[in-house]
C-alpha cells in the first residue's frame, strides 16, 4: 500500500502530487452512491480530460495518495472519497470542485453519529477555497444547510412528485440543523432526501440548478428521465435501476457541468455507464444470471428493496450479512431496513454470511415463516442453493454486504465465472489499499 | 376475552437509533404467539404516559435527538416511578438508560438532568466504548442467564452504592469499563447499554419482561409456554462468539 507509506513518510506529498494535475482535482463524497457517481462522472469527462482517479472502493486517504502516485500524463484528478476521510483528503487536494451527494446513517460503530460527520463536512466546506465550486444535493437538508450563503454553489435535486412518499422509518436528519425543530416534509424520495421546510426558522429546500423530471423507472433494468441543466435539456436513459441511481446520475451531471461538460457529453456519459462492482451488476453463470445488489445501510437497503419490488419481487432471494469492520460490526441496522414489502412475493429466502441467523430473525419477527428460510452461513453454499432454485434462463438476486460481496466474488472467480472487469477491479483494489478497512 | 398487554413506548420518533423497533417486534410476536394482544402506545414530548401501563420502553438516540427529549424526560420522573410502583415493568436501552438516571455530565461539565428513576449517574468519557458484549445475570434467584449485545457509548455510568446491576460483564465494557457491572436492575425495571437489538437474540429476557408485564395485568406472574427458539439460539451463539473474540477494546 504505497499510499499509506507515502502518507506516513511525507504528509505533504499528496498536496504536491495533486499540484501536478494541471486541471486540478474534483472530489465526490456521499454515504451512498459515490462509487457509481464517480464512474458516471469519469464517463462524462473522459472525452474532455485525461483523468486520474482511484479505483472503485479505494476511497480512504491512502487510496487517494496511491492513485496520485500514478497520475503521470493526467490532467484532472477525479476521486471518490470516504465520508470520514473527506476532511483530510480535501485539505490535501484543495479541489476545484467538491460534490456532496448525501449523508445517511451508516455504521455508527465506525463513523460515529451522523451529526458529527455533518459537523466535519461543515468544516470542509468552510475551508474550501473561495474559487472552488461546491456541488450539493439540495434534497438533503443537511447538505443544503452546508451550502447556505456560499457563492459558487451548484444545487441538484429531483423534481417529480409522483415518485415521492412519506418519510421512511430509517430517515435521518429529521431535525433542522439550524434551529432543532422537526422538518416538515411534503414528500421524501430516498431516505430523508425530499421536499422539506423548517417550521422553526423557515429554512427550506430551494429550487435546484440541475434536476431530473419526468422520471420513468424500468424495474431492475434502468430508468429514463429528462435532465434539466441551466439553459439546456437532455433526455437520459440509464442502464442502472432505481431512483437512487437517478440521484447518482444527477450528482455526476452536476459535477460534470461544474467542470465544463456540455449537455450532450453529460447525457452520453450517463448513458454509457454500466454497473460498478456489485452495484446492480449482472454476471452470467451458464444459462442463469446473477444480479448483485450491494446493501450496507438502512437507506441503501430500503432502495434496493423498493427497486426489487418495482421489478417484480423475486421468488428466491439470497441476502448475505457479514459483520467485518467494513460491513459494520454492529448489525442492528438490518432491523431498521423495511424488508416487509418483499414478503408478499418472496417464496424462499436464503440467508448467508457470518450473521445469517440474525437476518433470519429479522424476517421471522416480520412474520415470514421460518419454514421458508434457509440459513446457510457459507456464501458458496448459499449461492449453490439459490442457483438450484433458479430456472434455466432465470436470474438469481443476491444482496450482500460489502465483505460478503468480496467473498462471493472470490467464490465466483474460483469457479471461473467472474469476468475480467471484476478481476481487474480486484487487482486494482489490492494494489491501492483496501476500500473500507481502518486507516 | 383476550388479555391485552399495554406498552408505552417513550419517544419513538427520537429514541430509535439502534433498531429499537426490533425489540418491540419481539414483544409483539412473543405475546401474540401465546394468545396475548400487545398494544403499543407511543408517548412523545409533552404527552402523558397512558394509565394502566404494563410495560414501559425507552430506546437510544443520537446526542442531538437525546438533547431534544431530555428536558421532557427529566420532568417525567414521578410519572414513571408511579407506573413502576403500580407494577409496570420497564426496559430502557442505551440513551434511554442513561437518561433514566439522575443525570448526564458531558465533557465540558454541562449537566443534563435525568428522570432520576434509576439509582445511577453518567459522566462522559474520553473514548467511546464500542463492541460486542456478553454478561451474566440472575433475573430470578439461582437462574444464571447469558445476555449478549452490542454497546456503543461514550458515557461512564456509575451505580449508587447498593444499587443492583443487570449483570456482570464477561466480555466487553459494560457500564464504565472497570466496575465489571452492566446495566441496572430495580425490581421489574431494567436499564442496559446492550442493543443489537437486545431482545431477538436474548428471548429469555424478552419473556421475563413480558411475564412481569402480564403479572401486573393478571395479578400474578404467569408461566409462559415455551416457543421454538432455535434461530434465536443460533443468533445468540454467534453473538456470544463475537463478544469472546472481539468484545471490549477501546477504539
Amino acid at each position: 500500500m504505497p499510499g499509506r507509506v507515502l502518507n506516513a513518510l511525507d504528509p505533504g506529498a499528496s498536496s504536491r502530487l495533486a499540484a501536478r494535475l494541471e486541471q486540478g482535482s474534483a472530489i465526490i463524497s456521499a454515504t451512498n452512491g459515490k462509487t457509481t457517481s464517480a464512474a458516471m462522472t469519469a464517463a462524462i469527462l473522459a472525452p474532455r480530460f485525461r483523468l486520474a482517479g482511484n479505483p472503485a472502493g479505494a476511497n480512504l486517504s491512502s487510496g487517494v495518495s496511491t492513485a496520485l502516485l500514478h497520475t503521470r500524463g493526467a490532467e484532472l484528478g477525479l476521486f471518490e472519497v470516504d465520508e470520514a476521510a473527506l476532511p483530510r483528503v480535501a485539505e490535501a487536494l484543495r479541489p476545484r470542485a467538491l460534490c456532496l451527494g448525501n449523508l445517511f446513517r451508516d455504521q455508527l460503530d465506525r463513523y460515529g453519529e451522523l451529526e458529527l460527520l455533518a459537523e466535519r463536512w461543515r468544516g470542509v466546506v468552510a475551508e474550501l477555497p473561495a474559487e472552488s465550486t461546491l456541488v450539493v444535493n439540495v434534497d438533503d437538508p443537511q447538505l443544503a444547510q452546508l451550502a447556505y450563503g456560499r457563492e459558487g454553489v451548484i444545487r441538484f435535486g429531483i423534481e417529480d412528485r409522483r415518485h415521492g412518499g412519506p418519510l421512511p422509518h430509517a430517515a435521518d436528519a429529521r431535525y433542522c440543523s439550524a434551529c432543532g425543530v422537526a422538518y416538515s416534509y411534503r414528500l421524501a424520495y430516498v431516505g430523508h432526501l425530499g421536499e422539506y421546510s423548517c417550521p422553526g426558522c423557515g429554512f427550506e429546500r430551494s429550487q435546484p440548478d440541475i434536476w431530473a423530471e419526468e422520471i420513468e423507472l424500468d424495474g431492475l433494468t434502468g430508468s429514463s428521465f429528462r435532465l434539466r441543466l441551466p439553459e439546456r435539456t437532455a433526455s437520459v436513459r440509464l442502464r442502472l435501476p432505481g431512483l437512487y441511481n437517478v440521484y447518482n446520475a444527477l450528482a455526476a451531471a452536476a459535477l460534470g457541468y461544474a467542470l465544463g461538460a456540455q449537455a450532450d457529453e453529460i447525457a452520453s456519459g450517463l448513458e454509457s455507464t454500466r454497473a460498478v462492482f456489485g452495484r446492480s451488476e449482472r454476471i452470467e453463470i451458464g444459462e442463469k444470471k446473477l444480479l448483485l445488489l450491494l446493501i450496507k445501510n438502512p437507506t441503501g437497503a430500503n432502495e434496493v428493496v423498493r427497486t426489487l419490488v418495482a421489478g417484480g419481487t423475486p421468488k428466491t432471494l439470497v441476502i448475505a450479512l457479514n459483520d467485518g469492520i467494513a460491513d459494520g460490526q454492529d448489525v442492528s441496522w438490518i432491523w431498521d431496513v423495511d424488508f416487509e414489502p418483499l414478503l408478499y412475493g418472496l417464496e424462499r429466502l436464503i440467508v448467508s454470511g457470518g450473521r445469517a441467523a440474525e437476518l433470519a430473525l429479522r424476517f421471522k419477527y416480520a412474520s415470514f415463516s421460518e419454514s421458508q428460510i434457509d440459513v446457510i452461513p457459507s456464501l458458496a453454499g448459499a449461492l449453490d442453493r439459490g442457483l438450484e432454485l433458479t430456472k434455466e434462463g432465470g436470474e438469481l438476486v443476491v444482496c450482500p454486504t460489502y465483505t460478503a460481496m468480496l467473498e462471493l466474488q472470490k467464490v465466483l472467480a474460483e469457479r471461473g465465472y467472474a469476468d475480467l472487469y471484476w478481476q481487474r477491479a480486484a487487482r486494482a483494489r489490492e494494489e491501492s489499499g483496501h476500500a473500507r478497512g481502518p486507516e | 376475552m383476550t388479555t391485552r398487554i399495554r406498552v408505552c413506548h417513550l419517544y419513538p420518533d427520537q429514541l430509535n437509533i439502534y433498531a429499537d423497533r426490533g425489540n418491540i417486534a419481539v414483544f409483539r410476536s412473543r405475546s401474540e404467539r401465546r394468545g396475548y394482544e400487545l398494544e403499543v402506545l407511543g408517548v412523545g414530548v409533552g404527552e402523558v404516559l397512558a394509565r394502566d401501563c404494563d410495560l414501559i420502553y425507552l430506546g437510544g438516540g443520537q446526542d442531538r435527538e437525546q438533547a431534544l427529549i431530555a428536558p421532557d424526560l427529566a420532568r417525567r420522573g414521578e410519572e414513571i416511578s408511579m407506573a413502576l410502583e403500580d407494577g409496570a415493568a420497564l426496559l430502557a436501552v442505551c440513551g434511554g438508560y442513561q437518561l433514566l438516571g439522575r443525570g448526564y455530565r458531558d465533557r465540558t461539565g454541562v449537566e443534563m438532568l435525568g428522570a432520576g428513576v434509576l439509582p445511577l449517574e453518567t459522566v462522559a468519557g474520553d473514548r467511546r466504548m464500542i463492541g460486542d458484549v456478553s454478561i451474566e445475570c440472575e433475573l430470578e434467584p439461582d437462574e444464571m442467564l447469558t445476555v449478549v449485545g452490542f454497546e456503543n457509548h461514550g458515557g461512564r455510568t456509575r451505580l449508587d452504592p447498593g444499587a443492583a446491576p443487570l449483570g456482570r460483564v464477561v466480555h466487553g465494557f459494560g457500564n464504565d469499563g472497570d466496575s465489571g457491572f452492566e446495566g441496572c436492575r430495580l425490581g421489574k425495571a431494567i436499564g442496559t447499554y446492550l442493543h443489537g437489538p437486545l431482545l431477538p437474540r436474548n428471548p429469555w429476557l424478552a419473556d421475563w419482561l413480558l411475564a412481569q408485564a402480564l403479572g401486573r395485568r393478571l395479578g400474578e406472574v404467569p408461566e409462559l409456554e415455551p416457543l421454538d427458539d432455535e434461530l434465536e439460539y443460533q443468533a445468540h451463539a454467534v453473538a456470544l462468539g463475537r463478544a469472546r473474540e472481539r468484545g471490549g477494546k477501546f477504539r
